[in-house]
């Protein structure tokens, strides 16, 4: 019989037919370059729209981030304010103290920088990024640049009179190592490593290991609180999608509440609620569920942030799950079920595979947005419930270790990019549903 | 009305459905519909033809009254174990199912093995002449190749009754008339029972062993084709299947299968009384267009003769259609076939026309 639907068949025949030569206007210009002349106006207003955002995302997005992860390998301190000593300390072998020359090259250094202007010196920030390899340095630095210019040969021991840290080859090591424009050290350390004395990589003791398990401790904090709001808001989701528009809308108020109220404010209410001395225990005191010398502690701790996270993020996980949910006939769960499938196999086999773009696009919004939260656990998390976040803002804000912190935040910003790469190698990035 | 009577393969009795508890939107309808046979509910929207359908399928309970399938009743049989196919408006094919999958669903739910599951799928595709397709995604496939797949996983199952839900209503006019032919043959081939709901009547005429009019939450009419066509038992249906020529009047008299109404203008016409009692009674006459003649000669000698003006022609190729002033109505027309000897009536000018009284029923006059 004849098919008369053959508009489903793909275009293929009607290609092969053109013409080789090159087409032209009636005036002989070639057509490509007429539609672009003709086109360009378009161009330009279409460029000028976008342009301001352009603007702004350059200078406000994406030239700090450039920025920080630069500021995780640039290493000027020590070039800036060493030079001749680096050169005097390149054939040195690392195992004894440097001989007298580097020491009399460490002396031309620091009268070199006592005769620039108080803000150009250099020793300051010399002593402050020594001391993040090896502490006291910052002291040795410091003190020695005051006495310094008064040295007289040999050098050597004026400088280890001054402090005895100069006596130490490990301090020399640090020198000759960071006497580099660009380090790998603020990775190393971001990644609980050091160096040992012949300047391999090793393990620190484990009792100054951090960053790998908060990493860890983040991702799974992350997993828990994209799961929990994807247990919550799958069925709120659901049930909002098949409500008539009016009470969808009200309800819907309800779900985003949450966006609409102070992060400040929502989280004193979880403070207020959670603590030892809230609501919550006093209650279950009250009811005598629990005796009063084992109040539950729900809050500055993991459970604390779990609890407040899911809350604030629970609406990025509801509402491209709802966007989803919403263009999902309900014809698709009859015809299931006139086919014979029981309703628990209807949903598990037609209903829920449909909703899984907006299960990927809530799995990840969720996901990147609380591997990188800062303030809820900051304030509700105490000590077992910290984030890497956390520990990024201490060196920005507290050890001023800004190449640290940027290490671990540019480790941050390409573990996020990596998840966002597998899951598009995964799923396909194109079938996400944010709204 | 042949409705009632419980002997029929599905069974409406006396059902009724409410979705607010203050008004009906089905009342007491009683249907019967026999082993084989291609009903057809056809009726405007709002008329309550598709919650027939749903409360048959199980995703509507009736309110009140008795739904039975092959002799039992049905109403607390949940939708899954009804074992009766669908075939849904936009057809509802799961988009995350290739055809193959969507075929092999209601065959994997009713736990049979593979090799059964393929060849029944093979089948099932073949008679739709879509056995090539069976890995193709449902956005892939056009309109047309879609509603063949949903029929086929509806028939695939081998159910006895198979429901459609305005199968065709998205389809392009001439896409729409090989299909209702396709579904047809489909039907009478395998014998199956089904229930078919349109508002399109060419497609319930078409397709119909019966036609159930539904207005009102009521059934007015069930009748075959031909019957509803020729023979409507009421206004609605008069007006609502195929073009009709309304004149409204008085009845004069009634003898037995005769009557004379006198039209609004003092005119009096012959005519069959239809659902009308007693003289004196309003009643509004309906003739199909073309059973209005004008050539006297083809005239039958009994035929009742009336003045009317010639307002409109219309050359439409094989028919011609005259618009014509009858007794104050001017929306009077006239379908004529392109014959040789057939007149092309000018406009202004004054004919005489006619009509068998058989074909000019007296029906009720809508309130």
């Amino acid at each position: 019989m004849v098919q008369a639907d053959a508009g489903a068949m793909p275009p293929s025949t009607t290609t092969t037919t053109a013409p080789k030569e090159k087409l032209t206007t009636s005036d002989g210009r070639s057509l490509k370059t007429a539609l672009r002349q003709a086109e360009r106006r378009r161009r330009i207003a279409a460029f000028l729209l976008v342009a301001p955002l352009l603007f702004f995302i350059l200078t406000f997005f994406v030239f700090p981030i450039a920025q920080m992860m630069w500021r995780s390998v640039d290493n000027p301190q020590v070039v800036r304010a060493l030079p001749n000593t680096l050169e005097a300390l390149s054939g040195w072998d690392g195992r004894d103290l440097p001989p007298e020359e580097v020491f009399a090259a460490l002396h031309a250094d620091f009268v070199a920088d006592s005769e620039r202007p108080r803000r150009e010196q250099a020793m300051g920030p010399l002593g402050v990024r020594l001391n993040y390899e090896l502490s006291a340095a910052r002291g040795a630095i410091s003190r020695t640049a005051r006495q310094a210019p008064n040295f007289e040969a040999p050098f050597r021991d004026a400088f280890t009179d001054a402090h005895r840290l100069w006596g130490d080859p490990a301090l020399w090591r640090v020198i000759q190592r960071e006497g580099r424009a660009l380090t790998s050290a603020y990775y190393v350390a971001a990644l609980d490593r050091q160096f040992d004395e012949f300047g391999n990589i090793e393990l620190r003791d484990e009792n100054r290991r951090i960053y790998i398990s908060l990493f860890i401790r983040t991702i799974l904090l992350s997993v828990a609180i994209t799961f929990l709001t994807f247990l919550l808001g799958f069925p709120i989701a659901y049930y909002l999608s098949i409500l008539p528009m009016r009470y969808a809308n009200l309800l819907m108020i309800c779900v985003l509440l949450p966006f609409w109220t102070s992060l400040l404010v929502r989280t004193s209410a979880w403070i207020v609620l959670l603590q030892q001395q809230g609501v919550i225990n006093s209650t279950l005191v009250g009811l005598g569920i629990i005796g009063d010398d084992s109040r539950l502690s729900m809050i500055y701790n993991m459970t604390g942030t779990i609890v407040a996270m899911t809350h604030i993020l629970l609406p990025f996980m509801v509402l491209p799950l709802y966007s989803v949910m919403r263009t999902i006939p309900p014809s698709y769960m009859r015809a299931a079920k006139s086919l014979g499938a029981t309703p628990s196999t209807a949903f598990r086999r037609v209903y829920f595979p449909q909703t899984l773009p907006g299960i990927g696009a809530g799995g990840v919004l969720v996901f990147i947005i609380s591997i990188g939260y800062y303030i809820t656990p900051a304030l509700v998390g105490g000590q077992s419930g910290r984030m890497i976040s956390n520990e990024i803002a201490r060196h920005m804000q507290q050890s001023l270790n800004w190449g640290l912190a940027a290490a671990l935040g540019t480790m941050l910003l390409v573990g996020v990019l990596v998840l966002y790469w597998l899951y598009n190698r995964l799923v396909g990035a194109d079938s996400l549903k944010l709204g | 009305m042949s409705a009632n009577g419980t002997d029929g393969f599905v069974v409406f009795d006396k059902v009724q459905k409410s979705y607010d508890g203050e008004s009906l939107v089905v009342k007491d309808l009683n249907l019967s519909v026999a082993k084989g046979e291609f009903l057809t509910m056809l009726g405007p929207s709002g008329s309550g033809k598709t919650t027939c359908l749903m409360m048959l399928a199980g995703f509507e309970t009736a309110t009140n009254g008795e739904i039975m399938l092959d002799g039992r009743p049905i109403n607390s049989i949940p939708p899954h174990k009804r074992g009766i196919g669908m075939v849904f408006q936009n057809y509802a094919l799961f988009p995350h199912m290739s055809v193959g999958e969507n075929l092999s669903f209601p065959l994997e739910v009713r736990g049979m093995g593979k090799s059964v599951r393929e060849q029944k799928i093979k089948r099932a595709l073949d008679m739709v002449q879509m056995g090539a397709f069976a890995s193709r995604r449902p956005a892939q496939l056009s309109g047309g190749q879609q509603q063949r797949i949903a029929l086929a996983r509806a028939l695939v199952f081998e159910p006895e009754v198979v429901l459609m839900d305005e199968p065709l209503g998205a389809l392009d006019k001439q896409l729409r008339e090989h299909m209702q032919f396709e579904i047809t043959r489909l039907a009478h081939d395998l014998g199956i029972t089904t229930v078919y709901v349109t508002h399109d009547q060419t497609e319930a005429l078409t397709m119909s062993d019966n036609v159930a009019v539904f207005d009102d939450g009521r059934i007015q009419q069930l009748a075959p084709p031909d019957k509803l066509y020729e023979e409507p038992e009421n206004s609605f249906v008069a007006q609502f299947i195929g073009e009709n020529n309304t004149l409204d009047g008085r009845i004069k008299e009634i003898r037995g299968e005769h009557c004379v109404v006198e039209l609004d203008n003092g005119e009096m016409i012959d005519a069959r009384p239809v659902n009308v009692t007693k003289a004196g009674e309003r009643t509004r006459v309906s003739i199909r267009p073309e059973r209005v003649e004008s050539n006297p000669e083809r005239l039958h000698p009994d035929a009742h003769l009336i003045k009317a003006e010639v307002v409109e022609f219309i050359y439409m190729g094989d028919v011609f259609r005259t618009r014509l002033k009858v007794a104050g109505n001017e929306n009077f027309i006239m379908k004529s076939r392109n014959a040789p000897d057939q007149v092309r009536h000018k406009p202004g000018s004054t004919i005489e026309i006619g009509w068998l009284p058989k074909d000019c029923r007296a029906l009720d006059m809508p309130s």
